[in-house]
């Protein structure tokens, strides 16, 4: 790191870092900041009703169940794609590339009414459980789908570069030791890839705890079955009821700060296993 | 979001091969077939039934009525928001996060990972909260709300709210994908490019922007579909007032809550295919940043 | 363990990385594969060890053919040029690695294991280095964990990829000694590849030289070095004066000037390539007479020999004089009294002949 120095060499130092200062300040600092202000000015015990009423509470539990879930699922598929993506060669391989960041691409309100469409009692996927008397949309199942959908590319654009970067020495060397396949991958690569699988997973959970989009429409949103944290803000809201939304908003906004904190953990942690110096 | 052209740049060619010709590297044939199964299954059942069933529910009830749906005046005046909402957010962090990068980049300063971590920061907020800090501000009942109605001045379920609630989810997309480039390529050429009498401007002109065009590039077209797809910020802030608040996503959601599915679906058809072009944009990106590194690679 | 390389070829594309193969190494020794890159040394050794396969030819280990065999049932233990320790696992997990892999009926109990990785640990003198992170070790250090942890297994035979490659030069030397004094410890049969003739000449029983995935010689260091059996091996081993000319009589011409050969079997005027070390080469005063003409362009006294080096007097050839180095005692420098520029000639008093081609 070269040292700082009071005269500069390259141009524009003052512009552009008042400029970053100033704009993040006004759109993103002070807007969020209101939302402690606000749970502040309650009390702590106004706080605490509004943040642990029964309802909320269920809101929590469904919320942070589904998108566990959610997230759990697709580190083990996610890792699978990712493998097949990097490791073998098939038609259509470069499309399937393309389409898996999707979810990214696509508005989480097309997804949620896709979704829906097609896990509803009479769409393309939900007919085949009906008969069983499984319902998927309008149910928490229906969550977990779309919170499954939209995780995906998280688990696999993680970890696919980390798999491309594996050095084929180490399961040579491991295979040279009498390690058979599985072992090879049990013993040396999965120790190498979990990093990047945790730092997927972390950031599949955070992006799911607060989807609103692609969730609302398949939930069917019954008090205590299917709603979600991020529909209880906007049902306080609705009721003109901004101190609770803000408290429910203030717990929101504490559990992403601490999955921030936790994925820049795992992500130094994942390039200090992934470099080469170890 | 993961990924960004500074990490994408992998060795795709030829890599799948050199595992497979590899001894110690091959998987079983059966391994082989059996993870390509799955995975592909997977990729099927949840990424790509759900982008064919909204072109077949859109053109359930045929090209008229889908034409139809799209041309209806609620549904003009939401494309028009939604360019509006994504034609000021989009400049307005294409050069946020120019400025952003080019601080962080080029010059030390304490506190310069705290500044990054605060720039990420909206990917980490639920987008309703996203709405709702703006509503607290702004809304009839929020701190500035009072004043603003004394001044006749609507935020919050009017235009204005819309844009700065976009504006906010949009926030990081472009210097996050500058940064990492910027900080990877060093301030070696622009110092050159100063000792050899470059002004500020022609500096960047002639040095930054050649150098970090693909990142920025790819950077705006990630902004501009999340700008143009955002759904949870902005119902919060819209109020739903038909012909005057709705974007497309909005305007999709009250057809489908109407009952109306096959204009629902038409609008997101729109969408989708926003979605797709912004994925074949980004492959072309991605391709062409890679071969400018192999260039850089060999030579 | 002996191994038995027979008629190996091996392509990559249109590049041919083996050409027809045969080796016999025999047991208990110390072999160096030498030769530049590119010349398919780490192929073979790749081969050998099953992590890559011929296109032709086969693989005896031990008297039985191993062509086939996958490279976890050859037995072999293998050095990677970069070590590839596995950074997740602590340096005493690295070594038992091999153990534990092992299927439940042939794997020992922990306790031996405990008791085999501290062993091999001790002997390559690391034993309290046992729970760090190989990212805590040294260059040195992680090569000789490398290597304990390929002996954890008692292959039949161990192969070391560019042992050294990756080390600074001091550390390199005393890593070289120490390998010596393992192998004369355990006698295990071991190959190594190397592309530096002066590792190859110290460390190994016998070395096998190879160019352009060809083997050249294979022979005693001393008799690679002192007895070259091609013009290749000639040039590629120790320094050398190149000539290049045609045979008359008893001389090889070179431009105006005859060099004497003293051999009977050439063919008169066929083109050969002469070789000369510098410690064979002699300076003789005067402008006529035997010997290749050049002028002295510098005297590097350092040492306990002085190596003059001279520009040939000739024509010069694709546009590049010729170089020549002398190797002279203090003695015979004192009776030259040679100077900067002056014009003398050389000769060899032993010249190798090859036919050039």
């Amino acid at each position: 790191m070269a040292h700082a120095s009071t005269r500069r060499v390259l141009p524009g130092f003052g512009l552009s870092l008042g400029y970053t200062l100033i704009y993040l300040s006004l759109i993103v600092l002070i807007p969020l900041s209101s939302v402690f202000f606000l749970s502040a000015g309650m009390g702590w015990d106004r706080f605490i009703d509004a943040a642990t009423a029964p309802r909320v509470v269920a809101s929590y539990q469904l919320s942070f169940g589904a998108s566990l879930l959610a997230a759990a699922i697709n580190v083990v598929f996610g890792l699978i794609l990712a493998w097949v993506l990097v490791r073998y060669t098939f038609p259509g391989k470069k499309i399937v590339d393309a389409l898996v960041d999707l979810p990214f691409a696509l508005p989480t309100a097309v997804a949620g009414i896709s979704l829906t469409a097609i896990y509803a009692k009479n769409g393309w996927v939900g007919q085949f459980f009906e008969p069983f008397g499984i319902q998927i949309a309008f149910t928490p199942i229906g969550i977990l789908i779309a919170l499954v959908f939209i995780g995906l590319p998280f688990i696999v654009r993680t970890v696919q570069p980390i798999i491309e970067d594996l050095d084929v020495e180490f399961e040579e060397a491991a295979a040279s030791l009498g390690a058979t396949r599985l072992q090879t991958f049990r013993r040396v690569v999965f120790p190498t890839l979990l990093p990047a699988l945790l730092t997927g997973f972390a950031l599949a959970f955070a992006r799911a705890v607060g989807e609103y989009g692609s969730v609302i429409f398949i939930a069917g949103n019954i008090p205590f079955v299917s709603e979600i944290t991020p529909l209880m803000i906007i049902t306080k809201l609705e009721q003109y009821d901004y101190e609770g939304a803000a408290a429910v908003a203030a717990v929101m906004l504490l559990v992403s700060f601490a999955l921030l904190l936790i994925i820049n953990g795992l992500q130094a942690w994942t390039t200090r296993r992934a470099g080469r110096e170890g | 979001m993961a990924g960004g052209v500074a990490v994408r740049l992998g060795a795709h060619a030829g890599a799948a091969t050199r595992f497979e010709s590899n001894i110690a590297t091959r998987d079983r044939s059966w391994v082989k077939y059996t993870l390509l199964a799955v995975g592909l299954t997977y990729f099927l059942l949840f990424l790509i039934l759900p982008l064919i069933a909204v072109f077949v529910e859109a053109f359930r009830k045929g090209w008229e009525t889908y034409l139809a749906s799209l041309t209806e005046p609620d549904a003009l005046s939401a494309i028009k928001l939604t360019l509006i909402a994504a034609g000021i957010s989009v400049p307005l962090n294409l050069s946020f996060g120019l400025a952003a990068a080019w601080a962080i980049t080029k010059f030390d300063f304490p506190g310069k990972n705290l500044l990054i971590t605060f720039i990420d920061l909206p990917f980490s907020v639920s987008p309703v909260v996203a709405g709702l800090i703006y509503v607290l501000l702004f809304g009839a009942h929020g701190w500035f709300g009072s004043w603003l109605q004394a001044n006749d001045i609507r935020i919050i379920f009017a235009v204005p709210g819309i844009v700065l609630a976009t504006v906010f989810v949009t926030f990081p997309f472009v210097a996050r994908e500058l940064i990492p480039l910027m900080q990877a390529q060093g301030r070696d050429e622009e110092e050159a490019a100063v000792s050899l009498g470059a002004r500020g401007w022609q500096m960047f002109r002639r040095v930054t922007l050649p150098n970090i065009k693909w990142a920025l590039l790819y950077g705006v077209i990630l902004c501009n579909a999340r700008a143009m797809g955002e759904f949870g910020a902005v119902s919060v802030v819209s109020g739903h007032i038909r012909g005057e608040t709705n974007t497309m996503p909005l305007h999709v959601e009250i057809l489908y809550n109407e009952y109306q599915f096959a204009a629902a679906f038409a609008v997101a058809s729109l969408l989708a295919l926003l979605a797709l072009v912004t994925l074949i944009v980004k492959t072309y990106i991605e391709w062409r940043a890679s071969l400018t590194t192999s260039e850089e690679s060999s030579s | 363990m002996s191994i038995e390389v027979k008629n190996i070829s091996k392509s990559f594309g249109s590049f041919k990385a083996l050409d027809n193969v045969n080796l016999n190494l025999p047991s208990g020794e110390l072999i160096a594969l030498l030769g530049p890159s590119g010349c398919g040394k780490t192929t073979l050794l790749r081969i050998i060890a099953g992590l890559e396969f011929a296109d032709e030819g086969s693989i005896i280990l031990s008297g039985e053919d191993a062509s086939e065999k996958h490279v976890r049932d050859r037995h072999v233990g293998f050095v990677f040029q970069h070590y590839a320790l596995f950074r997740h696992l602590s340096v005493f997990e690295n070594v038992a690695f091999g153990l534990r892999v092992k299927p439940k009926p042939q794997r020992p109990p922990e306790k031996e294991i405990r008791e085999r990785v501290h062993r091999l640990l001790n002997l390559v003198q690391l034993d309290w280095v046992a729970d760090r992170r190989p990212s805590q070790l040294s260059g040195g250090q992680r090569q000789r964990i490398a290597l304990a942890r390929a002996l954890a297994v008692e292959p039949q035979v161990l192969l070391l990829d560019e042992p050294f490659g990756a080390l600074d030069a001091k550390v390199r030397k005393e890593l070289r000694r120490w390998l010596r004094r393992l192998h004369d410890e355990l006698h295990i049969s071991s190959v190594f590849v190397t592309h530096d003739q002066e590792e190859a000449l110290e460390v190994a029983d016998s070395i096998v030289l190879m160019n352009k995935g060809r083997i050249e010689q294979i022979g005693s260091p001393h008799q690679i070095y002192n007895e070259p059996a091609t013009s290749f091996a000639y040039s590629f081993i120790g320094n050398v004066n190149e000539f290049r000319g045609r045979v008359e009589g008893g001389y090889v011409r070179i431009g105006n000037d005859l060099l004497p050969h003293g051999r009977s079997d050439l063919s008169e005027g066929s083109s050969v390539i002469a070789y000369a070390r510098p410690h064979d080469t002699e300076i003789v005063k005067g402008e006529t007479g035997e010997g290749v003409s050049a002028k002295v362009n510098r005297i590097l006294a350092s040492g306990a020999v002085t190596r003059v080096e001279l520009i040939a007097n000739g024509d010069a050839r694709e546009g590049k004089k010729d170089y020549f180095e002398v190797e002279v005692t203090p003695d015979d420098l004192a009776a030259l009294s040679l100077s900067t520029g002056e014009s003398v000639r050389i000769r060899s008093r032993r010249l190798s002949l090859f036919g050039d081609n």
